[in-house]
């Protein structure tokens, strides 16, 4: 399992492959922001959190069909399916370096994209603790999504369509916590139920993304 | 006499045959007597004036647009379980018809909102979550129109059924959480169950059994239309 783990992680650092990308792809959504309703500070600063998760969240969504989709392609998920290793934790190694190259650098960026939008100072370390917890949910969710689409040729379009409704929960309990940092009001009741969405995500939703590539690869 | 006995598609044929002509002109009758002696013979509201009545159609309409959703969960699990087909064509043949409810409760409910609330649209949480459902609805079935292997499909549509059910909850509840947080609380409450007078609620229940009705009637015929695409699909096969 630690294998596979490094072996994704090798393969997302040396591909150049997604790793990157949602970084930019974060950026770039930041930046339109201002472009889309001006560049007033107190207007931006108050849509800034909602704005920095959801960029996140699509940053997020766009590397997802690389989990499984190569793989599936070049016969490297049969070939682990039948190896010792059960599915569950096959599916639980791959969302988890998803989150290392996507959810984490995510986390990390967002504090100089929260300074351009000029989110208020005492949400940065809200803002980094709801990413860092919450994207978990994110990976693993995503993961099951990726399981669903993994036979389906050009399944882009429809894993953002089977995924999205499923991040409902995390983008609003991420959403509040930020913006409650930004009001003042004490913001750790909703960033523990954040942490709850996570780790149920992370305990039950492999099971289901097992179940899901059990399906497509037989 | 067993009831997964009609999981055979012969018998669930023969009797949804038989069923079908009884059903169809209930529905009707109760659907019927139900919209109009709703409409015409129960008195406008004191504040609301006439637009009280879509009710008749609002409520129903909701209510099993939930409960269709329900019910593919149970016809989901059934296949996944019990491996029956006609299970998981029942689901397919239902995902569209739940959709249709959710919009039509969507779409009255807009109708109503707009001389009472004076506003189509509210990011009200019971609103907004029928909106997730809305959505849910369509992610199943461009799911099941996305792949070709007709089994396959049904264990990935059934495997996102269960897990959006759960997700669904969770988004319902998120949502009621997120009023809270960014709102003000709700200045409209939508308790009309409450508040429903006994000269509206005989009407009401027969305009509950006739959507329901419409339903299951609904349900019969596409799953057996589906039966008979799987039969010509078959048929076809052989020849060539």
């Amino acid at each position: 399992m630690l294998a596979l783990f490094a072996r994704d992680l090798k393969l997302a650092f040396r591909s150049g492959g997604g790793f990157g990308l949602a970084l930019a792809f974060f950026l770039i959504v930041v930046m339109f922001v201002p472009f889309g309703v001006g560049s007033d500070l107190n207007l931006l600063a108050r849509i800034a959190p909602g704005i920095l998760w959801i960029g996140a969240l699509l940053a997020c969504l766009l590397s997802l069909d690389r989990i499984f989709q190569l793989d599936f392609e070049d016969g490297t998920l049969d070939v682990l399916a039948t190896s010792p290793l059960p599915l569950t934790g096959i599916t639980i190694a791959k969302a988890a370096a998803h989150w290392v190259t996507t959810g984490l650098p995510l986390t990390i960026a967002a504090v100089p994209l929260g300074y351009l939008l000029n989110l208020p100072e005492p949400a940065y370390l809200w803002l980094c603790a709801s990413l860092a917890i919450g994207t978990p949910a994110l990976s693993f969710i995503g993961a099951f999504g990726a399981a669903i689409t993994v036979g389906i040729k050009r399944g882009g379009l429809l894993l953002s369509l089977l995924v999205l409704p499923l991040y409902i929960p995390t983008l609003i309990f991420g959403a509040i916590t930020v913006t409650k940092a930004v009001d003042g009001i004490d913001p750790m009741p909703t960033l523990v139920l954040l942490a709850g969405l996570t780790l149920f995500s992370v305990v039950l939703m492999p099971f289901a993304s097992a179940l899901a590539l059990k399906a497509n690869l037989t | 006499m067993s009831f997964w006995e009609y999981a055979n598609p012969v018998k669930f044929m023969r009797l949804t045959g038989r069923l079908l002509p009884f059903l169809s002109v209930l529905t009707g009758i109760c659907l019927v007597t139900g919209i109009i002696w709703g409409f015409f013979g129960t008195p406008d509201d004191y504040k609301q004036g006439s637009t009280v009545k879509i009710i008749f159609i609002h409520v129903p309409a909701a209510t099993m647009a939930v409960s269709a959703w329900f019910m593919m969960l149970v016809t989901s699990l059934v296949w996944l379980i019990r491996r029956h087909h006609i299970s998981a064509l029942a689901a397919k043949a239902a995902a569209p018809i739940g959709m249709t409810l959710t919009l039509i409760a969507l779409g009255t409910g807009a109708i109503w909102g707009k001389p009472m609330w004076g506003t189509y649209w509210a990011w009200d949480p019971r609103l907004t979550s029928f909106m997730i459902l809305f959505v849910f609805y369509l992610g199943y079935i461009a799911l099941w129109n996305a792949v070709e292997d007709s089994d396959t499909a049904a264990d990935l549509t059934a495997i996102l059924c269960m897990v959006g059910s759960v997700f669904a909850f969770l988004s319902r509840y998120a949502v009621n959480f997120w009023n809270q947080g960014l709102h003000q609380s709700a200045s409209i409450a939508v308790n009309k169950e409450q508040h429903v007078d006994s000269a509206y609620i005989y009407p009401l229940f027969l305009c509950f059994a006739g959507f329901f009705l419409l339903f299951v009637t609904l349900v019969f015929i596409r799953t057996r239309t589906e039966i008979r695409l799987r039969r010509a699909a078959a048929l076809q096969a052989r020849n060539t």
